[in-house]
């Protein structure tokens, strides 16, 4: 990948993270060995400025965990996190207090991530209070309106006063945007943003996002399980399983000419409202225990094209063309 | 064919303290044995309470104000509660969202199934149930032996194939799935719903599946009643209405669905959002977001007619 940190807003390199697993007393016992989940385990990749970067992934892929650590909502076991240019990885808690300003995150489910006791008003004015950022009462208000007027919440001042109970799950997430982009940050975390909300709504969430990365020139990492989306929303895509990064590529060049199986899979998968489109070859078996992830390719298991090499060894992640990388023997 | 469910007219509305919400409005629909038939909308838009309406187990404040629900003939409206039982899980099954993580953590997954046998047969010995449970599990792809599984030792695909297996554990005529593709991965998912197509080959049975994802009911049902705020708005076979989608609201539906092949476009979506049903609009109740909204649809109600020669039927002053 290329060593330059000044074209990358934040840029990762072999970032690692691994959870021990506490086992009972008599199992600690017989078997000396630490057991740990290997969710996160060396990946690389790096998001420009004003680039929407796409995660993608099945359940256990790692890709949730992926954007806690870039936040540093958790500390990685090793790797770099490079922000700005900084590594980030070992800062403590005072150091990243002031950074927190630069980064946010939307989370997934819009019934969970909003307080249901506080106003509207409140929960987007949180992170300007928290950071300490304005002078009176009055500038938190004006900054709280102009932030609902930027997700599209208008008149703000009817919507100020209302509770998380009251709006729509759509509307919430707008005001979970508008939360996070309320403090002008450089990067934000989209955690599946759209994924609990009904199919005819997506589109005017997604478009609001597209809309103000493009209007103050946000990085944004998009996790995400759909890849149907990626292709309309995402600039690149990085593929993941079990917590390994399988390919990375624009979001057409993924879709339309896919290199590794598992990308092949998921495509296969993704479902099509035609009744004359059935959706073929999907794979058997369900992602492994990242416990114990298969040796060599981890992929394995499940790939049709499996051969010795991909048991013994595991595939580099490798630049097959421009900006296009797999891991993958097929291509090694 | 023979008619497994016909509902005609069905009307349930909810009591609350500002009034009755007008959930479901006149719904009708047949649904035929081994046929499948989709009921898509949005969240709100009625087909969850359809479906308890069905069953008979709408939460407090739900009542069906109007109409027949025949089951092989037999109206279930007017049932008591005793005979309603006989209905249940026997008769019409029922899958729900979310609901592989609804199996008691404390019971082999085994265990569970046995209980769904047992409280609807009484006359089922433990060891018969047994064997039912393993056969079941076999049957939804799932090893027998892990009937002693706990449901923590199962993945989220397996819980949901666990689920199905306990739904037809006294093989009912009827299975109703609700949202059976949310909280799935694609991959997971896609074996999911070849599953319940598989069911419906092999056992012949009737199903209703219902869904805001329109994908899913275009992979896996014959037969599609489009809902809005309550109403049934397009019905008819599945190939008709998606190769030409008449109601301007499906044709919004169907359009703000993103393709995976194609070209990378600007997601369309629907503006506005479903309608109070406390207090729906005058009349067609799509009106305030329809592009093609005239004056007669906010004084008249379209009724669901017949277009063309196929079974395909809408209701829209349009036509």
């Amino acid at each position: 990948m290329s060593e330059e940190n000044g074209e990358f807003v934040v840029r990762v390199e072999n970032l690692k993270k691994h959870f021990p697993l506490r086992k009972g007393f008599f199992e600690t016992l017989v078997t000396r060995q630490d057991i740990t989940v290997k969710a996160v385990d060396g990946i690389s990749f790096g998001v420009r400025k004003g680039e929407i970067v796409g995660l993608a992934g099945e359940s256990g892929s790692g890709k949730t965990t992926t954007g806690r650590l870039l936040l540093r909502l958790t500390k990685p076991t090793e790797g770099s996190i490079f922000f700005d240019g900084k590594d980030i990885a070992k800062l403590g808690d005072s150091e990243l207090r002031s950074l927190r300003r630069d980064m946010q995150i939307v989370f997934q489910d819009p019934f969970e991530s909003l307080d249901p006791r506080m106003s509207i008003k409140e929960i987007v004015a949180e992170p300007v209070r928290v950071q300490k950022v304005a002078r009176n009462e009055e500038e938190v208000e004006e900054r709280v309106k102009e932030a609902l007027r930027d997700v599209e919440l208008v008149p703000p001042e009817e919507f100020m006063m209302r509770f998380p109970h009251e709006l729509s799950g759509g509307q919430r997430q707008r005001v979970a945007f508008a939360r996070a982009f309320i403090l002008g940050p450089k990067f934000v975390v989209a955690d599946e943003p759209v994924s609990m909300l009904d199919v005819s709504i997506r589109a005017e969430i997604l478009n609001l996002m597209i809309d103000l990365v493009q209007k103050k020139g946000v990085s944004v990492v998009f996790i995400t399980h759909d890849l149907a989306v990626s292709k309309h929303v995402c600039d690149r895509v990085a593929v993941m399983y079990l917590g390994k990064v399988m390919e990375t590529a624009s979001s057409a060049k993924l879709i339309d000419l896919p290199l590794h199986p598992y990308t092949q899979a998921l495509i296969a998968a993704v479902p099509v409202p035609d009744p004359a489109y059935r959706r073929s070859a999907v794979i058997s078996g369900e992602i492994p225990s990242p416990v114990n992830p298969p040796a060599g390719c981890r992929f394995h298991t499940r790939c049709p094209f499996a051969h010795q090499r991909c048991i013994s060894e595991e595939p580099p992640l490798v630049e097959v063309e421009k900006e296009h990388f797999v891991a993958c023997h097929l291509y090694t | 064919m023979s008619t497994v469910l016909e509902v005609q007219n069905l009307t349930t509305h909810y009591s609350t303290l500002r009034g009755w919400v007008r959930a479901a409005e006149n719904v009708s629909f047949t649904v035929a044995k081994g046929q499948a038939l989709g009921i898509a909308g949005e969240s709100g838009c009625g087909k969850t309470t359809v479906a308890l309406s069905i069953l008979k187990i709408l939460p407090q404040g739900g009542r069906i104000r109007k109409g027949k629900i025949l089951f092989e003939g037999l109206d279930l409206v007017p049932l008591s509660d005793e005979s309603m039982r006989k209905v249940r899980w026997k008769g019409i099954a029922i899958v729900f969202q979310g609901a592989m993580n609804a199996f008691n953590p404390v019971y082999k997954i085994g265990d569970q199934i046995i209980e769904a046998i047992q409280i609807h047969e009484s006359d089922v010995d433990k060891r018969a149930a047994l064997e039912r449970a393993r056969s079941l599990l076999e049957l939804v792809g799932v090893e027998p032996d892990r009937v002693d599984n706990y449901p923590h030792e199962f993945s989220g695909g397996m819980r949901q194939r666990a689920l199905i297996a306990m739904a037809l554990a006294a093989n009912p005529k009827l299975l109703i799935a609700d949202e059976p593709g949310t909280a799935l991965d694609v991959i997971v998912q896609a074996q999911t719903l070849k599953l319940l197509r598989d069911l419906k080959d092999k056992l012949g049975l009737a199903m209703v599946m219902i869904s805001h994802d329109l994908s899913i009911i275009a992979e896996t049902c014959e037969k599609v009643a489009i809902m809005y705020a309550g109403h049934i708005v397009e019905y008819g076979d599945a190939d008709a209405i998606f190769k030409e989608p008449l109601h301007p609201y499906t044709q919004g539906l169907v359009k703000a669905f993103p393709t995976i092949h194609g070209e990378k476009v600007r997601l369309a979506s629907i503006p506005g959002q479903p309608p109070d049903l406390l207090n729906p609009p005058p009349a067609c109740r799509f009106n305030p977001r329809c592009p093609f909204v005239m004056d007669v649809c906010k004084k008249i109600e379209p009724p669901l007619e017949k277009v063309g020669s196929g079974e395909h039927y809408v209701a829209c002053h349009l036509y």
